[in-house]
């Protein structure tokens, strides 16, 4: 039978035996200050766990850490903040060049427009 | 505010189904998706589909997607609004939509909801934990978008889903620990079965799951065993090594719309909680609001494409569309029946009886 090679220290499928996945063009954004490297117009979230985070955000009253849960925008527990604005869903917005993005605490904090390809004051 | 014969709400296989059935009458349609593309769940659905020949049995359901929308995109008459989520259906027939950034309008003299189904949740210690996920997920990240969830995975339901999604994981290279079932036999088919069970992967039935152990994610799992009256066996607790915990428990129809809408809604655990009643058109309670594919109730894809069709015959000939509605309905009505005959479609049954106006 045929198994699918990874490349060990990513969780992306290289090969597999029924699925192509098309090269898309590679993006630089930032999670928590930090560079991160992601193909433009993926989930966020794909690119979150391809580099390996898969705790999202914590919850408002226990602090709990939350993770993706149905993938497809159903259910609430990937909310995150993107570009400065609180409770977008990682799991269906798409990543672009020079996205912001950060765990959410709580109900998360409007910061307005955020990119990291601008000088922040 | 735009307006249109019939919207259509989920571009999955049933609303495309229901699309390409009633623009085929006449009817001018506009069909609309939330996601990105059109598919609904089919595009993650890398197996080969059972069911009825006349439903692309024996093919992928990511090509039976392509093939839907082929034909779907064929049709002048359907507009198409993906990127499109619907916000609100009002006393007044408006129907408000999120498209793309901006907020629009719609007005259409018949609705058709199929709006599919969401994952149903299990309670244990820790099943908040990153890492624990619905089984439909799992499809999403790995097949979908080439990411797979992590390393190795307790799978927990042995229907269809749980046994096919875990020989999906072992195709792209994860490993499965086990698959727990809590009844004394697993649910799903025994082709499936037999494909994981040939690779190593135990079925351990009368099994649960008690907690989910980590602090920031999913590290184990504790299982145990079940006796006769489904209650956990002392002593009997096992520890798994995994970072997955996959739940294939079931599914509940996403019936918000129908609710707003105002339709009698029941509950009925065979369709998987509140449904819809409707009559033999997949009218709702609600004249000019008709269901179809799992939103009307948890069944195959292959059920869901004939519903869509039956309900989009039906709206089209309710507006005055009849090319061959009457005659095509008949066809379909019976090749539903064949789907949900004999012992497999027994549940189903059961639910629709206490669902019929």
């Amino acid at each position: 039978m045929d198994f699918v090679l990874f490349d060990g220290k990513s969780l992306r499928i290289i090969e597999h035996p029924i699925i192509q996945f098309p090269i898309k063009r590679e993006v630089t954004f930032t999670f928590e200050g930090k560079k991160l490297k992601g193909y433009e117009g993926e989930p966020i979230v794909a690119a979150l766990y391809a580099n390996g985070i898969k705790v999202l955000r914590y919850s408002p009253k226990d602090h709990r850490p939350r993770g993706l849960f149905c993938a497809v925008g159903n259910c609430s527990s990937c909310l995150m903040e993107v570009n400065g604005e609180p409770n977008v869903r990682v799991c269906v917005e798409e990543l672009k060049e020079c996205m912001v993005i950060k765990r959410q605490v709580g109900k998360g904090t409007f910061r307005g427009g955020e990119s990291s390809c601008k000088v922040q004051k | 505010m735009q307006s249109t014969e019939i919207a259509i709400i989920g571009g999955g296989p049933a609303g495309m189904c229901a699309a390409q059935a009633a623009a085929e009458q006449g009817a001018r349609v506009t069909l609309i998706d939330r996601g990105k593309q059109l598919g609904g769940q089919l595009v993650k659905q890398t197996h080969r589909f059972f069911g009825s020949e006349y439903e692309y049995a024996g093919i992928r359901g990511i090509h039976i997607a392509n093939i839907l929308e082929d034909a779907v995109r064929k049709l002048d008459n359907i507009e198409i609004k993906i990127d499109s989520t619907v916000l609100a259906i009002y006393g007044d027939g408006v129907i408000t939509i999120e498209e793309g950034e901006n907020y629009k309008k719609l007005t259409s003299k018949k609705t058709i909801i199929s709006t599919g189904a969401s994952e149903k949740m299990l309670v244990f210690t820790n099943n908040d934990l990153p890492g624990v996920y619905g089984a439909g997920a799992v499809q999403t990240l790995m097949n979908e978008h080439g990411v797979i969830p992590g390393e190795n995975v307790l799978m927990i339901g042995a229907g269809n889903i749980g046994l096919i999604v875990s020989y999906q994981l072992i195709q792209a290279g994860v490993k499965v620990a086990a698959v727990i079932e809590a009844a004394p036999q697993f649910g799903g088919y025994h082709v499936h079965a037999a494909k994981i069970k040939r690779i190593g992967v135990p079925i351990l039935t009368s099994h649960t799951i008690k907690e989910a152990i980590g602090k920031e994610f999913v590290e184990g799992a504790v299982i145990c065993r079940l006796d006769a009256n489904w209650k956990q066996i002392a002593g009997t607790e096992k520890k798994l090594d995994v970072d997955v915990i996959c739940l294939a428990v079931g599914l509940s129809p996403l019936v918000e719309l129908l609710w707003h809408a105002g339709c009698q809604m029941k509950y009925v655990p065979q369709p998987g909680g509140y449904v819809a009643l409707r009559d033999r058109d997949l009218q709702t309670t609600v004249p000019g609001i008709y269901i179809a594919g799992d939103a009307s109730g948890v069944e195959e894809a292959s059920s869901a494409m004939i519903e869509g069709k039956i309900a989009g015959l039906s709206a089209a000939e309710a507006l005055g569309y009849n090319k061959n509605a009457s005659h095509m309905k008949a066809k379909y009505m019976e090749e539903i029946n064949i789907l949900r005959a004999g012992n497999v479609g027994k549940k189903v049954r059961e639910g629709l009886k206490m669902l019929a106006v």
